[in-house]
């Protein structure tokens, strides 16, 4: 799998997922199995810099999310 | 006059020890009088606001703070911490308050003028309150609004030539005590080792790339002087090999009197005549320590490298020439399991530069723990979960003694298949012959 094929199947997925907005970076290695880890983390910050992605933080932890998507400033149920 | 009334804050002023909400107070003061005309670009009432929802958490006994927020600045994954209350309308000034973590110098030197140039952006464009250093080392910056962030981070990175710091799931900002620029003890350049890792490891510093957060903290000598053994999850402590280096005569000059033990510390009242055999040879934790006929003997062999009998006599203790560091991971403040202090994996490593031994230890435990660790288990508790066994292995370091921590807690011995001589395999035949189907 390519990068933009990479970077379209997390879109696509993000997207599917209707009850939360935000995920941990271990949930990317999951959307892509096959991928090394290092080469999501990579893809992940490649989309954030472009703007597809966001980083969202609790001050202690970090998690990733479609830009926009979700809340902005606060945290949901559940996580 | 203060905007809110706060009773209940104003109580904390009447103990015998300086107070945050008097700092605080004076800080609004100076916003509002502002004697160096700052064109403040946050709100002017920003501390009044915030004293204010502090004084209704204290009523209410609840947090008015938001948990979290988008992180900060293009390109970077944490150094901005947002912040949101939930009292904005109330509070207008600390609707947004959001915390800039910066990058410190290595043992803490500035010149006058830097600080002033840092604490003048600060006061143009944040609440102007600073926390010099936070609990991981670096500045705090407390309270900005959004629309300042890249302005700030522009104006750091292109003009002060300073980087922001860590936070979330990242390396956090590595700190070291101020080792070899002030201090004989030092077995190591911590200054050197800290520059140079955190260089080298930027991208795990700006790009959150961990399963929570990682600290990395560097001493110079067991005293410990930035607790990296109680503070990081991987700590460098500098150490040595050989014997500790012993002046007779100076031994004898402390035991006479003339010269002060302790540095001179133990002043300001009599604590009577200094007694080696009670003050330091007692107190050796190993009992390696002798002094007969006038002659102080140390078995190396057996000696801890605790640091006390040199803290006590360092005119005649030196630490020994075969220096380096041991390396100990795992400690973590107490949110789960407790608090925890780092445990020995390396006993003893060189530590000079470009300190390529102790890269491959870090990047060892990175991969194992970035493979392994759970989504907010820091390493500490990846280890208890899977055991200490397993960072040994994953580094290719061989068990000591010096590993193990308490003896016979565990009656199980697992072995694997290389440890056992002809491996699980065996001849069916052989078996068969002494045990019926
Ligand atoms: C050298 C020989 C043996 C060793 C080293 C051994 C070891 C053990 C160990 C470590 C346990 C677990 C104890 C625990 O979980 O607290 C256990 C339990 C048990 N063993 Fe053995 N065992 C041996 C021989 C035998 C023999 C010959 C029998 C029966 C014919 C037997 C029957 C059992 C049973 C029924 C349990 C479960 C006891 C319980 O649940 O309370 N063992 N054994
Ligand atoms: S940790 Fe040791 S070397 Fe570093 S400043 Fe303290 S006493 Fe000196
Ligand atoms: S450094 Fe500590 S363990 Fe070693 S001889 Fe001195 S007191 Fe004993």
């Amino acid at each position: 799998m390519d990068d933009a094929e990479a970077k379209n199947l997390i879109i696509e997925t993000l997207k599917s997922k209707t009850n939360k907005s935000k995920f941990y970076l271990k949930d990317f290695y999951a959307f892509l199995p096959d991928m090394k880890k290092m080469a999501v983390s990579k893809l992940v910050n490649t989309m954030v810099a472009e703007g597809t992605l966001e980083y969202w933080s609790s001050g202690s932890t970090t998690m990733i999310g479609l830009k926009g998507a979700g809340k902005q400033h606060a945290t949901e149920e559940g996580e | 006059m203060a905007k809110h009334p706060t009773p209940l804050l104003d109580q904390l002023e009447s103990g015998p020890w300086p107070s945050f909400v008097s700092d605080m107070k004076h800080a609004a003061e100076l916003r509002h009088t502002n004697p160096r005309g700052f064109e403040q670009q946050v709100p002017v009432d920003v501390i009044d606001d915030l004293l204010g929802l502090l004084e209704m958490s204290y009523e209410d006994g609840t947090t008015h703070w938001k948990h979290g927020g988008i992180v900060g600045v293009f390109g970077y994954g944490g150094g901005v911490i947002g912040r949101y209350c939930d009292q904005p309308e109330k509070f207008p000034g600390v609707a947004h308050f959001h915390t800039v973590r910066l990058a410190q110098p290595s043992g803490l030197f500035y010149t006058a003028e830097y600080m002033e140039k840092l604490c003048d952006l600060w006061d143009f464009r944040g609440s102007g309150m600073t926390n010099m250093h936070g609990s991981t080392g670096d500045i705090i910056w407390l309270g900005t609004t959004t629309p300042q962030l890249e302005e700030i981070f522009y104006e750091l990175t292109h003009t002060y030539n300073q980087d922001l710091g860590g936070s979330g799931s990242n390396l956090r900002t590595p700190a070291c005590c101020m080792g070899m620029s002030r201090c004989e003890f030092a077995c190591y350049d911590t200054q050197l080792m800290c520059h140079t890792l955190t260089n080298e490891y930027q991208d795990m510093l700006h790009r959150p790339q961990f399963p929570y957060k990682f600290k990395f903290k560097f001493d110079g000598c067991p005293n410990g002087c930035v607790a990296a053994i109680a503070r990081s999850d991987f700590s460098i402590i500098g150490t040595w090999k050989d014997d500790i280096k012993i002046d007779q005569a100076a031994v004898k000059a402390y035991v006479g009197g003339e010269i002060p033990p302790n540095a001179g510390a133990h002043a300001g009242r009599d604590w009577g005549k200094f007694d080696l055999q009670k003050e330091v040879i007692d107190l050796c934790p190993t009992k390696c320590m002798k002094y007969e006929g006038g002659k102080l003997e140390i078995d190396t062999k057996n000696c801890y490298r605790c640091m006390h009998c040199i803290n006590v006599m360092p005119k005649a203790l030196r630490i020994g020439d075969e220096r380096g560091a041991s390396i100990l991971i795992g400690a973590k403040a107490p949110i789960l399991d407790g608090a925890q202090m780092s445990s020995l994996l390396v006993p003893f490593i060189p530590a000079d530069d470009p300190f390529d031994e102790i890269k491959e230890v870090i990047e060892s435990i990175w991969d194992w723990w970035m493979d392994e660790g759970k989504n907010r288990e820091r390493l500490g508790e990846t280890l208890k979960r899977l055991g200490f066994q397993k960072a040994l292995e994953v580094c290719g370091i061989t068990p000591v003694a010096q590993h193990v921590k308490e003896p016979r807690t565990n009656p199980y011995i697992f072995w694997k298949e290389d440890e056992v001589p002809g491996g699980w395999t065996r001849d069916i035949n052989e078996y068969r012959k002494l045990h019926q189907r």
